[in-house]
């Protein structure tokens, strides 16, 4: 059978918590032009993810040229998105929204390592367009869902990813599973709250 | 085992009967020309076939559908160069585009259709639009993804006093469009007859450079988290999913002198919502007939039971 077009890479979703946990990246071959991946606490591996929250706040932080840092927010924290000249539809986005607004991202996971040794992940986007607050909700939902069927596979025999995830972290599954209840819960909360789209 | 063990075997079961002869003695046949004379296999499995029918005193249609064949309905056909028997409805006649082709068309299960073609220098009967019959030995084939049923010299048509109910093999895909690919949004046709190419450059890539005829078309990607699902949305489609028929897309591009202001415009408008489309697939795309945005919540009280019983 014909498999001359590679494979798309999915885009997983995690919540802000999670997502900003998985400070380990690796790539799968040596190959320079290999995809990198994010390792997620739960036991999976991320190349693209998609997002839905809050745009609570946006940036120009470059210095010779614009580089936009947008604060999206959902229920269980803050994902930091980064758009320079190379993602120029999204750095243009994020010039022109208003905050607050709700937001959808499609993009990457990148890590970068600060001056004191720690590492923080961010978001390089590859889209990010303004939508309503029930889809920002039907996302909170289907995140939740994905995230507890990781830690439901977390203990399966042959989840490869779980066990380096085990290796490379000594984070409690618990974290998300409750981060997960806490998101669900949340909705319930500001069901009476509408977004002007 | 290998095709070609696969065709000697098949070969073996077919002659068995008539000659002396050993699936090893077969297989080596095959394998002299597919390895050593660089012959595709359908045309090594055709000669090695001659040469054991000239052997016999057979004529192709004394061995028919002989030897076994397996009998599919149009959902199971997932490979190319398989010999089968199927039972189906003529549901389309079209005009072949070539002398060498006797009839084309679409033959239907109430698993779904498949796309036929009956050799001109075949000799077969007529087939007839709306008629069901059983067809004996036919080859199987496969095109970008999209398989077909190929009648030749050996197939057997019976016609059948039946009708049979014609299903779809449409596919239901969602999940959340993340990507408009390029090639989406106001695009150009070539004009020329039956060739509808989208036009790069204003070139077509048969017919040269040409004056093409605008279209509307988005390439998208659903991705449910887990798959990723390729979806093409005709003209009509593209509307339903984003407001915008073709008059208003070329009137956009008039006024921006630029006509991929239309993607633009329907990449704001649609990534990152949810949808649900229908539609039968081709190659791997699914052709969405039937959209559905999905802007209900989702069941939030299932998902914190499950949660709170982790």
């Amino acid at each position: 059978m014909s498999q001359s077009a590679p494979t798309r890479e999915v885009a997983r979703r995690v919540f802000a918590t999670e997502f900003n946990d998985a400070t380990f990246s690796f790539k799968e071959s040596d190959d320079e032009r290999a995809p990198v991946y994010s390792l997620l606490p739960t036991g999976e591996r991320a190349n693209r993810v998609f997002i839905v929250g809050t745009l609570t706040e946006t940036e120009d932080v470059g210095e010779d040229s614009e580089y936009w840092r947008g604060r999206v927010v959902d229920p269980t924290g803050t994902f930091f998105v980064y758009a320079g000249q190379y993602q120029p539809e999204a750095a243009s986005a994020l010039r022109d929204l208003d905050t607050p607004s709700y937001v959808a991202i499609v993009g990457k996971p990148r890590t970068y390592e600060t001056e004191d040794g720690s590492v923080n992940v961010s978001v390089r986007p590859e889209s990010i367009t303004e939508v309503s607050s029930a889809v920002r909700d039907r996302w909170v939902v289907e995140t939740a869902e994905r995230t507890l069927e990781r830690v439901e596979a977390f203990e399966e025999e042959g989840n490869e990813y779980a066990r380096r995830a085990e290796e490379e972290y000594d984070l409690p599954l618990s974290r998300y599973t409750q981060g997960a209840i806490e998101a669900l819960e949340s909705l319930d909360e500001n069901e009476e709250v509408e977004q002007p789209a | 085992m290998s095709d070609i063990q696969q065709t000697a075997s098949d070969l073996y079961e077919q002659f068995s009967d008539h000659v002396d002869v050993t699936e090893d003695e077969i297989e080596e046949r095959l394998d002299k020309l597919v390895s050593e004379y660089k012959v595709p296999l359908s045309e090594a499995r055709r000669s090695v076939e001659s040469h054991y029918l000239e052997e016999a005193g057979l004529e192709r249609d004394d061995i028919g559908s002989r030897g076994g064949n397996e009998t599919v309905q149009v959902e199971d056909v997932d490979e190319a160069e398989q010999w089968v028997d199927i039972t189906a409805k003529v549901v389309d006649l079209w005009e072949p585009r070539s002398d060498s082709v006797g009839q084309v068309g679409l033959l239907g299960d109430p698993t779904g259709t498949i796309k036929f073609t009956k050799w001109a220098k075949s000799d077969l009967a007529e087939l007839e639009e709306g008629g069901v019959y059983r067809f004996g030995n036919v080859v199987t084939d496969e095109y970008q993804g999209r398989f077909s049923v190929k009648l030749n010299r050996t197939t057997t048509i019976e016609e059948l006093d039946e009708d049979i109910e014609v299903g779809d093999n449409d596919e239901t895909v969602e999940g959340a469009l993340v990507d408009i690919q390029s090639g989406s949004g106001l695009i150009k046709r070539c004009p020329e007859e039956d060739c509808t190419r989208v036009l790069q450059n204003g070139r077509c890539s048969e017919h040269g450079e040409v004056d093409g005829e605008f279209d509307l078309r988005i390439k998208g990607v659903l991705d449910d988290g887990e798959d990723v699902h390729e979806v093409i949305f005709n003209d009509e489609s593209t509307e339903s999913l984003t407001g915008i028929g073709l008059e208003e897309a070329k009137q956009m591009a008039k006024d921006a002198l630029d006509t991929t202001v239309v993607a633009d415009e329907m990449r704001d408008l649609v990534l990152g919502r949810y949808y649900r489309v229908t539609g039968p697939t081709l190659g791997r795309y699914v052709l969405a007939n039937d959209i559905e945005e999905l802007s209900a919540p989702a069941d939030a009280e299932a998902v914190l039971i499950k949660a709170r019983s982790m």
